[in-house]
């Protein structure tokens, strides 16, 4: 006699790679939107630009490797290392960058330590840190937020000219677009020896950070949020990274308000939030434990700090993730939960 | 004493077990002083004519030194030969010099050179000890010049920059400008660079040998299958 199996009542229904990767790309697309909107189309081409990149490379490696060029291509990774990667890119970075920048990322970084699920490190921070420390010049001017529509915008066709040909438009000198992200412009006259008050009224700085910036930080976090609700990123990593932050900007800022910023702008700064929420929650090179999620992502925010506030760059979230990538099997290792029944000790 | 064993004992220095790329001995020198030709050039003469003398040393002095100090006694000749070789470049290399630093005493802690002591030079005769250091160091050499010559392209798009240090200055003219314009690749230049190239170089020394390898595998298969015809 045959019985009619059942599935068990708490199993939801399936959860595939593909389905999480896309998920991550719907929850970008607040963020993206805000920078579109404040950086111009030049974030739309390095989006494309990076997406058919990855998916050539990874299409090659793949067939370089052997395995099943449609399956892997249809679980959306190599799109959400472009896309991760591409954000991070200024929006006028030339071509060649985006290219150098995930070809990093997908071939070296990826596939040449096993493919997606061996990688130790977060691929598209190492396609980040490649083009950082390798063309410093490029990679540090970004444009002022101003916003498609405004006068200075550039259209569609002149970023293309910009990125694909490197010429400007004649009305527009290199100055008039490009200025110090928020980070970068804190750092300088913190450096030169003013007072982070006096600094915070220059035009860069918005309501709580850089003015554009803290709205893509913002949009950012409205999609962390879901990804978190949406059980796809863990939230002890978000929530230890950005108290991480909180606690030690804090105690910097107590100290001595005129030498160190604010914890909120630290918070809604550079990337922050992108980084709590998109790049130290990638399941692969980050820690697994729920005890070791917190610390993983307290290192991160205590690093990132520590990079901002005394290292050689502005922003220190890249280094900070890479950093912990390589500590995430230590702190498993000493953080795995007892096993019911286990004796203390 | 065949001529054979000399082929041999080239062949193991330059390929076989080559220094840097087999044995993966003196790292620090080959990932430090390769990011150009003429630095990595400097560095791997210097330490090939630190290897020659001081295996030929050690070779002459074997049946003398008591094997329980032999070590002592190795550590010792090495550092005389690299302070004589090290006064020597400062007196007729001296910009050379500068830009190698403290590379250049430190030949002294290259384990490949009492690797060769120890494992050839005491047990073999002058002549076979002075080819091995030949050998050997021209295979160091060999590592060093192609990591150089890969990271000086890629970094700053020239071959034999600075030529004027190691050939004087006639050497100005060997300096080629491959691509015009290049923005540099700074990576490649940084210390990642070195690791990275390293480890591309490697990669390719093994291709090659599981190349030469399966075509060894076919030659008999091939004859066997003719004669069965």
């Amino acid at each position: 006699m045959h019985f009619k199996t059942l599935t068990s009542p708490h199993v939801l229904g399936e959860t595939s790679v593909g389905q999480v990767m896309r998920r991550v790309l719907y929850a970008m697309v607040p963020g993206a939107t805000a920078l579109i909107w404040f950086f111009g189309w030049g974030v739309l081409v390095n989006l494309a630009v990076a997406t058919v990149v990855a998916l050539m490379a990874e299409a090659a490696m793949l067939a370089v490797r052997n395995k099943p060029i449609a399956t892997h291509l249809a679980d959306y990774s190599a799109v959400v290392t472009a896309w991760l990667l591409a954000v991070a890119l200024p929006p006028l970075a030339p071509w060649w960058m985006t290219v150098i920048g995930v070809l990093s990322a997908i071939v070296v970084a990826k596939h040449l330590y096993g493919g997606l699920g061996y990688n130790p490190f977060n691929p598209a921070m190492i396609g980040y840190v490649v083009l950082l420390i390798s063309f410093p010049r490029e990679m540090s001017s970004w444009l002022i937020p101003q916003g498609i529509g405004q006068a200075h915008a550039l259209s569609l066709i002149e970023t293309l000219q910009a990125i694909f040909n490197g010429l400007l438009p004649d009305r527009l000198a290199a100055d008039a677009l490009t200025g110090a992200t928020p980070l970068d412009a804190l750092r300088t006259q913190l450096g030169l020896g003013l007072a982070v008050a006096d600094i915070r009224n220059s035009p860069v700085f918005g309501i709580v950070a850089g003015s554009g910036w803290e709205w893509a930080a913002s949009g950012f976090l409205a999609g962390g949020l879901w990804l978190i609700y949406t059980r796809v990123a863990a939230w002890q990593i978000p929530a230890g990274l950005l108290s991480g932050l909180a606690v030690i900007s804090t105690i910097f800022y107590l100290i001595d308000p005129q030498r160190y910023a604010p914890p909120w702008f630290h918070l809604w700064s550079g990337a922050a939030i992108f980084g709590a929420f998109f790049i130290a929650t990638d399941p692969v090179t980050a820690s697994t434990t729920p005890r070791g999620r917190l610390l993983y992502g307290a290192g991160v925010g205590v690093l990132t700090y520590i990079i901002r506030s005394f290292g050689g760059y502005p922003d220190g979230v890249a280094f900070a993730v890479l950093l912990m990538n390589i500590a995430a099997p230590t702190i498993d290792l000493y953080t795995q939960p007892k096993v019911f029944g286990a004796r203390r000790g | 004493m065949s001529e054979n064993h000399y082929r041999q004992i080239l062949k193991n220095g330059v390929w076989t077990q080559n220094t840097g790329l087999v044995a993966l001995l003196g790292l620090c020198p080959l990932l430090a002083t390769s990011n150009s030709v003429v630095n990595a050039l400097g560095l791997g003469l210097a330490t090939m004519l630190v290897l020659l003398l001081s295996n030929v040393a050690i070779s002459l002095i074997r049946n003398l030194v008591r094997p329980e100090v032999r070590i002592p006694v190795f550590v010792m000749v090495i550092a005389c030969v690299v302070t004589a070789v090290e006064l020597a470049m400062h007196a007729f290399l001296p910009a050379l010099y500068t830009v190698l630093g403290i590379f250049i005493p430190l030949i002294v802690t290259n384990c490949c050179v009492i690797g060769r002591a120890e494992a050839f030079a005491f047990k073999h005769g002058v002549a076979k000890s002075a080819v091995d250091g030949i050998a050997t160091g021209l295979g160091f050499t060999l590592a060093l010049v192609l990591l150089g010559a890969l990271r000086e392209i890629l970094g700053q798009g020239t071959l034999f920059a600075q030529a004027e240090l190691l050939f004087g200055e006639g050497g100005k003219r060997l300096t080629l400008h491959l691509i015009d314009d290049y923005r540099g690749f700074l990576l490649a230049i940084l210390p990642p660079g070195a690791f990275i190239g390293l480890g591309c170089l490697i990669a390719l020394k093994n291709v090659l040998d599981a190349r030469a390898r399966r075509r060894l595998e076919v030659k008999p298969a091939v004859a066997l299958r003719e004669a069965g015809a």
